[in-house]
């Protein structure tokens, strides 16, 4: 589901401004006051009883996955995690390649789309006017709907190949010296991989931020343009108090980046080496799993895979706590004051 | 004396030099910004643009009743596939409809307490898991166990990607149900739990529907949790305990295929999806809007 909810989560992010006492709980009395009614704790503890289903889904999924990748945690340690020899021949498996490619690639999508999306959140909530601000918001959630499979299918037709004959020949002559930019243009590889990326998780950061922007009271802008202050010092004055908000919205933006799966597969080249250039085919976590799992042929291979899939979801499950933890904290300090 | 006006003199210009950079940066900054959104908004027009384009000009009748043709003959559609995804949807929401709008109306009527703090922030946490390790879950929970790879997977691999969306979307919408509606249920004798059935949900009804049409939409989309669970399949096939073909892992064959027809046809599908997604939000939008005012 991956880009997905976000629309409406961040939406729900900023407006509810994370936990709010629910609308039930404001009518004095109902539960205490009134006889006790079977219907009422039958439905009560069903609808409880589900709760705690998606609460412990989370558990549950860990588990499992522990319990499948038990004999490469076994086998390997913390090895896993260094070495990178990648030999489903001979049963010996590391993963440091794939991390590499996953962190580069994220990062680079980061290094990209954090600026931008910076600039188009303080566009959309401090400077747009107003009749332009609501169409574009949509319009921006509306573009994250996209499923990863089309942009994947946008990257191999249309990304790709511009990257091999205009942008990579250019960054080669003109930047060739930086070994980030030497070897052929493959066009495939990390550079694909870190502009779809880009493009994807672009509008979480914009939207986020603008929803924490937004909700940074309007007493400072006020006070800010009383002393005298322009409309971008203003704005300055509220990003400093959006800080906070702001990382969240990175850091969620990097939980995506790091566990897209599709788009990144069909442009990342799919090699399993380490090399500076950002021109060479790479590999990352989500694509080794999507494009071996079903052809993992022994056991220590699967268990491997599955090990991979374990490390990709306490990651993103770190980023994302981290993630909604800040911005709950943000957008909840200025509702309360 | 004439020194003193010097001074003067010379700080005015100095401040008015000052307020004029100033509000040069000012302009300056906004132009930055509003190119920021253009260069962002851009690429994904273009891929929205393309993908209409090439999708359109590819799509026909065939594509919608044909099944796919062998490697080597042009023409033929995705029938089968379409199938295959509405089956997978359908086994999805089976499993994910029950959880999440239970779990919904929990967090919205009795989750003021710790316990709905932590299931709202696990259901968020939740959605923010790749969706290819909910497939290697479900691979793990169904496909193991049964010992090949089934539609029944890629249902469950489904389920467990819309089960925070709907939870969340649930509680989301009966949190826009007027107080003072509980409060007349309440007031008449009705237990509460008919309030929430009987009133509260109906209510909300329209609201749920399209928040979880939505859901659905996107879950269509998502092809790495099905790539080993539902694997795909190029026969007709709606037996749960077969693998079974989608729209979405089509998509990733044909575009990775060396045959330009089979390339038209995986934009043919990516256009099927997105507007299918596209209508569902538009929509989605307008229900909520439309209902209560401001969402």
């Amino acid at each position: 589901m991956a880009e997905v909810v976000l629309a409406q989560e961040s939406e729900a992010i900023a407006k509810s401004g994370g936990p709010r006492p629910p609308a039930a709980a404001s009518v004095p009395g109902t539960a205490s006051s009134r006889r006790w009614n079977v219907g009422d704790f039958v439905f009560k503890h069903l609808t409880m009883l589900f709760a705690v289903g998606v609460l412990s889904l989370v558990f549950l999924m860990g588990w499992e996955m522990y319990r499948g990748s038990s004999d490469s945690i076994a086998k390997f340690g913390w090895n896993f995690l260094s070495a990178s020899t990648w030999d489903p021949v001979r049963d010996e498996f590391g993963a440091f390649p794939f991390l590499y490619g996953t962190l580069v690639s994220s990062l680079l999508a980061l290094v990209i789309a954090l600026p931008l999306g910076l600039g188009v959140a303080v566009f959309l909530a401090e400077l747009a006017p107003s009749w332009l601000e609501r169409p574009l918001s949509f319009l921006v959630e509306l573009l994250a709907a996209i499923p990863s499979i089309v942009y994947g299918l946008w990257g191999i037709f249309v990304l790709v190949p511009w990257l091999r004959l205009e942008v990579q020949p250019w960054l080669g002559s003109h930047f060739g010296y930086l070994p980030l930019f030497q070897g052929p243009p493959y066009g495939f590889g990390m550079l694909a991989a870190g502009f779809i990326l880009s493009v994807m998780i672009l509008p979480i950061i914009a939207s986020i931020s603008r929803d924490v922007m937004l909700a940074i009271p309007n007493l400072q802008r006020e006070a800010a343009l009383a002393l005298g202050a322009t409309r971008w010092e203003t704005t300055r004055v509220v990003l400093s108090s959006a800080r906070s908000g702001i990382l969240g919205a990175t850091l969620l933006g990097l939980g995506r980046a790091v566990g897209e799966t599709m788009a990144v597969t069909m442009v990342i080249g799919n090699r399993a080496d380490i090399s500076a250039s950002l021109f060479s085919p790479a590999y990352s976590m989500a694509s080794v799993i999507a494009n071996e799992f079903a052809e993992a042929t022994t056991s220590m291979y699967t268990s491997a895979l599955i090990e991979i899939a374990l490390v990709l979801f306490v990651v993103t499950i770190f980023l994302n706590a981290l993630a909604r933890f800040i911005v709950w904290s943000v957008t909840r300090r200025y509702k309360t004051s | 004396m004439e020194r003193d006006a010097e001074i003067q003199n010379v700080m005015t210009t100095g401040q008015s030099l000052y307020h004029r950079w100033r509000k040069l940066k000012n302009h300056g900054m906004t132009t930055v910004s509003g190119l920021c959104l253009l260069v962002a908004v851009v690429p994904l027009l273009l891929i929205f643009g393309y993908t209409l384009y090439q999708g359109a000009s590819a799509l026909n009748l065939d594509f919608f009743i044909q099944m796919p043709k062998p490697v080597g003959e042009t023409g033929g559609g995705m029938a089968n596939a379409m199938v295959g995804t509405a089956i997978l949807i359908g086994l999805g929401a089976l499993f994910a409809l029950p959880v999440g709008i239970l779990a919904g109306i929990y967090l919205a009527e009795y989750g003021s307490n710790p316990l709905g703090v932590a299931v709202r922030f696990m259901a968020d946490v939740l959605s923010g898991i790749p969706s290819i390790v909910v497939g290697v879950v479900a691979y793990i929970i169904v496909v193991l166990p049964m010992k090949h790879f089934s539609a029944l997977a890629g249902g469950v691999a489904l389920a467990i990607l819309m089960i925070p969306t709907i939870t969340r979307t649930t509680e989301e919408m009966i949190r826009l149900v007027p107080q003072s509606f509980r409060e007349a249920g309440l007031a008449l004798g009705i237990s509460q739990w008919k309030t929430t059935v009987r009133i509260i949900l109906p209510t909300a009804l329209k609201g749920i529907t399209t928040g979880i049409l939505l859901a659905l939409a996107r879950a269509a989309g998502e092809t790495a949790p099905l790539l080993f669970t539902a694997l795909g399949n190029r026969f007709w096939s709606t037996a749960i305990d077969q693998p079974i073909g989608s729209l979405s892992v089509f998509i990733y064959d044909y575009a990775k295929a060396p045959f330009e027809d089979w390339n038209q046809q995986a934009w043919a599908a990516g256009f099927v999806l997105i507007s299918l997604i596209f209508l569902l939000s538009l929509i989605f939008r307008f229900v909520t809007r439309s209902r209560y005012g401001e969402f």
